[in-house]
């Protein structure tokens, strides 16, 4: 499960602390389904409503759940993250930042033979505005989710909010908010999310925000190549110095690989229509390059 | 983080069991003089962490303690790719018959290390996979099966290593070993050589740790190459906030590394030139008073557009850490907000109350409203006029 659906039951690893606490309240409010948290220290209380366990696994016996969110401090990760996949998680969503390299690749070995979904690490979330969100995410703002057709893809929280809140004033409700994490290996890609907001029906339209750095754009725009949904780019880190870590570890440009040029030619090349700024998305998406928007069906591409 | 060849040397490949050649690390001219009573004819070795060393005359041969004296006091004094040279080691000369390539490094678009292999050492690695890709062997590592002696033979198999199989097989696996104990993101040994006399020995070696991993590496952390950072760079460091000090004139305060980077590249859009990159994303985002400090310690920030978009962050907490710093700081530029998302009713109060401002709708207008005060050079009297055009 990539995109968010009201229809899962959600596992807060970490619910009781600060953090963990107020955004599983702010998920609770928005309407998913929170169904159990984790802290071995509090396993046997009820916070917030919902039980507390020592472990995933004992969550899973007593409380089943289809998705886990952590928040879960990076040296304690991948322990949480194992636990979650063992348990037997459909999807693990790690917000978890700065998680050490070796351990990121033993969740993502653990997750492929478990056949588990991870998004993330270092992701903000996803959200269905109208259904809920797992995350940390602004899911619960109408001035910036509201239920719609269009789809949006992005590393970064905080742009992504930016992105969904300037399509929401354009009068574009999103169909889904996909954050996939600022990591550089993360375990969902920007191809992959692609590929997921173009199976779903309720998809019309997709928005891809990329940064400098990597090669998941490019990846991506192999596949926008092959989609009839129009797909509009922004990729961020166009002004920013090569050779140097910009935030996101996944942010760095070295020689030609990942450069901002190599993936606005990669894109455009496969017909997705690239943003110079966030505001000029939703001008693109009224009038994209792409037939179908233009058509008379694109006045059902609204809120 | 970065380590310099005679750490990566002395604390970890020796301790790995991997042959580097007889070396003395010495500071001044005097202690290599003396260093070569102990070694003989030996390499007087430049100690910066960059592999521009040789090209630009940071390696030197040394045949008499006068020599190495000399090399020494030439090599100390000179500045490599940024790195002021600190330190020196000599190393006893190697009769090379032939110089290969080994690294462990994480390939993280299959996500698992993956061991490389060439034969043609002493070039970079770019170059053999351009120009001898048959030379060049990769292998990426399956977590379950590891790599043992027998993958680090099918992996050299067919290659013609004089003979050498054996003592590369047996440094392969032992590098693996220790690349994933010291969590490293990268240990490249070139050249690894193979001498005159047989023997296989690491001449020299690159090593990246994961920097995420520096709670658990703390004694090689330790030990650490200094970053070259400015003296604002190092202070930001000091108090867990990322910035990069850029030399353009319109300061950027923004929340996580996208919405930073997308502010940098709007006010390029728009025909300015951002000052900084500064990250105070995450849980930093709490530190927006220090943050704010070290945007106007920058000498050349003319404006400054403060970029709020919260999600995880709250944009109320951020904006009360501005007024407050702005408040105390008064500097004597102007400053335009745009401020959207959690927190958002809250941190425009702050700001209206706080300063007079009224934010930006668009991130856009802030951003060019700030390139046109810092061309402009226009005063902080003007900018309420300025912002009150396009307000909210």
């Amino acid at each position: 499960m990539i995109i968010y659906r009201q229809s899962a039951r959600v596992l807060v690893q970490g619910i009781t602390g600060k953090q963990g606490t107020f955004w599983t309240q702010k998920m609770m409010e928005c309407g998913t389904r929170v169904v159990a948290g984790v802290n071995p220290k509090r396993a046997g209380e009820q916070h917030l409503g919902v039980p507390v366990y020592a472990t995933a696994k004992a969550a899973m016996a007593e409380s089943p759940f289809d998705v886990a969110v952590m928040f879960i401090p990076p040296a304690m990760a991948r322990e949480a993250a194992l636990d979650a996949i063992e348990a037997g998680a459909r999807t693990v969503v790690i917000l978890t930042e700065h998680i050490p390299a070796r351990d990121v690749i033993a969740i993502h070995h653990a997750a492929a033979r478990h056949r588990t979904r991870v998004i993330g690490p270092n992701t903000a979330g996803i959200v269905t505005p109208g259904e809920g969100f797992v995350g940390i995410m602004p899911g619960h703002n109408p001035n910036i989710f509201q239920p719609g057709e269009v789809g949006v893809i992005s590393r970064s929280g905080s742009l992504g909010t930016l992105i969904c809140l300037n399509l929401t004033r354009a009068g574009f409700g999103q169909s889904a908010f996909l954050g996939i994490g600022g990591d550089p290996m993360i375990g969902t890609t920007t191809r992959d999310a692609l590929q997921a907001l173009d199976e779903d029906p309720r998809t019309r339209a997709v928005v891809l925000v990329g940064e400098i750095g990597g090669a998941m754009e490019e990846a991506a725009a192999e596949y926008a190549a092959g989609m009839a949904k129009p797909v509009v780019s922004f990729i961020a880190g166009r002004a920013s110095p090569p050779g140097k870590k910009m935030g996101h570890a996944g942010a760095i440009v070295s020689g030609t690989l990942g450069s901002y040029d190599g993936k606005r030619r990669a894109l455009e090349a496969a017909g997705v229509a690239v943003a110079d700024t966030p505001a000029e998305i939703p001008g693109l998406l009224g009038a994209g390059p792409r037939d179908r928007l233009r058509q008379p069906a694109a006045h059902a591409l609204s809120v | 983080m970065n380590f310099l060849e005679h750490v990566a040397k002395a604390r970890v490949l020796a301790p790995a069991g991997i042959p580097v050649p007889r070396a003395v690390h010495c500071g001044t001219p005097e202690e290599a003089q003396a260093a070569f009573a102990e070694l003989g004819p030996c390499m007087v070795k430049a100690q910066v962490p960059t592999g521009k060393r040789g090209k630009a005359g940071g390696i030197k041969p040394a045949n008499t303690a006068e020599e190495a004296r000399a090399r020494a006091a030439d090599i100390l004094g000179m500045q490599i790719d940024g790195h002021p040279v600190g330190s020196v080691l000599l190393e006893e000369q190697a009769r090379i018959a032939r110089e290969f390539y080994a690294a462990i490094l994480i390939d993280t678009v299959g996500r698992r290390p993956l061991v490389l292999f060439s034969t043609e050492g002493g070039m970079d690695i770019e170059e053999v996979a351009a120009t001898r890709p048959d030379a060049l062997r990769r292998h990426r590592v399956d977590l379950d099966s590891g790599f043992d002696a027998a993958a680090a033979r099918a992996m050299l198999s067919g290659l013609d290593l004089s003979g050498a199989e054996e003592q590369v097989a047996g440094i392969l696996v032992a590098l693996y070993a220790t690349s994933g104990r010291i969590d490293a993101e990268l240990i490249e040994i070139n050249p690894l050589a193979l001498l005159a006399d047989g023997r296989v020995v690491a001449l020299d070696c690159k090593l990246t740790l994961d920097d995420s991993a520096a709670f658990r590496q703390t004694d090689l952390a330790g030990s650490a190459a200094e970053e070259p950072m400015t003296d604002l760079e190092r202070e930001g460091a000091a108090n867990g906030l990322k910035f990069i000090q850029l030399d353009g004139d319109v300061g950027v305060l923004a929340n996580g590394a996208g919405l930073t980077m997308t502010t940098m590249d709007v006010i390029s859009h728009c025909g300015g030139r951002p000052a900084n990159f500064l990250e105070i994303g995450g849980e930093a985002y709490t530190k927006s008073e220090a943050a704010l400090k070290l945007v106007l310690s920058n000498p050349g920030v003319k404006s400054l557009v403060v970029n709020f978009c919260g999600a995880f962050a709250r944009t109320d907490v951020m904006a009360e850490g501005v007024v407050t710093a702005w408040k105390r700081l008064a500097p004597d530029i102007p400053v335009f907000f745009s401020i959207h998302g959690t927190g958002e009713d809250e941190a425009v109060r702050l700001v209206r109350e706080g300063l007079g401002q009224e934010p930006f709708d668009l991130m856009e207008d802030a951003v060019q409203a700030a390139v046109d005060a810092a061309h402009s050079g226009a005063h902080p009297a003007a900018q309420s006029q300025a912002s009150g055009g396009a307000a909210r």
